[in-house]
């Protein structure tokens, strides 16, 4: 018969050998890789945003040719429904576009234009507060990122949107991209998905798409570096910004 | 021994059922899995080495995907350095396709055999048979 002073001892040393073994086991277990760093040729920012010079675009050429590139390489479905379409970057009008701030006695012109639009990556972004499973998120340098291989599909981060930004899913994308660019995946069944800042371009050093498409007419920039072009820009123009009344701090800027 | 008859009888059924996947496949030809590495892209390599060891590779694929979608899509860094110190750029369809572009015969050939099935394909592009593009 043991004592209980031998099984209090017996069973502090087993759970110590079981402690180590843990500890020496996760040790043991090889580490993926060597290591994984930033590319050299990165753009550097703090806070990246977009400034859209909205005089400079006319025709509606001018549009499609920055929606296009966008899309096509992002293997975005065409969807004509309403209630199933998937966009990345669309345009809408004044009125629409600004509801709120929208000036009715502002000239003519500026009523007239149309607006391209795009997830604003707000620095307070509420569609990366709801997500339940953290598959959106705010990187560090300020794009509103997605995780697609975490999406749950829950919505909630549409529901949180007030840009409507976000598109759902509902049917299997593959079915709906007319030619396939092999450099990028789709997306699948199931999953929100929107305009990422082309973070994978901006890791590698290239502007992103929409503004490569747009010819000038877009800029974009580090906001938080005083000399960079995003802020000459903003700070010589008259700009507006969508639904600012919300405190979701747009990183996405209008020229008018 | 009361109900004897009863206890063999539990104890036959539960020994069939306990060697069924063994008796199942006899008579089965077991087929090995070979993943082929003949591809165009493979073939040209003067040195037919994955970016690590082939052994390393075959044990933990998976979890260096997965640190890789990690890196890329939380951190933005997509240089991977490997272990013989060559840069690859992290990413399955531009990087591990680009050789492996034999989906089919590599990838389904073990995975198939394992009967796992990653769910990688449902949105990255595999590519096409014969080659890129």
């Amino acid at each position: 018969m043991i004592s209980r002073r031998d099984f209090l001892k017996i069973s502090a040393f087993a759970s110590l050998i079981g402690l180590g073994g843990a500890i020496s086991i996760n040790a043991l277990e090889k580490k993926p890789g060597k290591n994984v760093l930033k590319d050299i040729n990165a753009l550097k920012g703090k806070r990246w945003a977009m400034a859209i010079d909205t005089r400079k675009f006319k025709t509606q050429e001018d549009f499609e040719k920055v929606i296009r590139a966008c899309h096509k390489n992002h293997n975005v479905p065409e969807i004509a429904n309403p209630l199933h379409e998937v966009k990345w970057i669309w345009t809408d009008d004044y009125e629409h576009s600004f509801p709120g701030t929208a000036e009715h006695y502002i000239s003519k012109d500026i009523k007239e234009r149309k607006f391209l639009l795009l997830c604003n990556h707000c620095d307070n972004a509420p569609c990366t507060r709801v997500c339940p499973v953290k598959a959106t998120f705010k990187r560090e340098d300020g794009i509103t990122m997605q995780d697609m291989h975490r999406c749950i599909g829950c919505k909630f981060c549409m529901a949180g949107c007030p840009y409507g930004a976000r598109n759902y899913n509902f049917l299997p994308p593959r079915d709906y991209i007319k030619e396939l660019n092999p450099e990028y995946p789709t997306r699948t069944l199931g999953v929100v998905e929107k305009c990422t800042f082309c973070n994978q371009r901006i890791d590698k050093g290239l502007l992103p798409y929409c503004v490569e498409a747009s010819e000038g007419k877009i800029i974009f920039g580090d906001l938080f570096d005083m000399n960079s072009e995003i802020r000459k820009v903003l700070s010589e123009n008259i700009v507006i910004r969508r639904k600012v009344e919300l405190g979701t701090q747009p990183m996405v800027f209008y020229i008018i | 021994m009361y109900d004897g008859w009863k206890i063999i009888l539990g104890l036959a059924v539960f020994v069939v059922i306990v060697t069924l996947p063994f008796t199942m496949s006899v008579g089965k030809d077991y087929v090995k899995p070979e993943p082929k590495i003949d591809t165009p892209e493979i073939q040209k390599m003067e040195k037919k080495q994955c970016i690590e060891s082939k052994q390393y590779m075959r044990e933990t694929h998976i979890k260096l995907l997965y640190s890789w979608k990690d890196y890329a899509t939380r951190e933005g860094k997509r240089v991977y350095i490997a272990s013989d110190g060559k840069q690859y750029n992290v990413s399955l369809q531009n990087t591990c396709m680009k050789c492996h572009s034999n989906k089919e015969k590599f990838c389904d050939e073990c995975h198939n055999y394992v009967n796992v099935k990653p769910y990688c394909w449902d949105c990255h592009i595999e590519p096409k048979v014969g080659g890129l593009k």
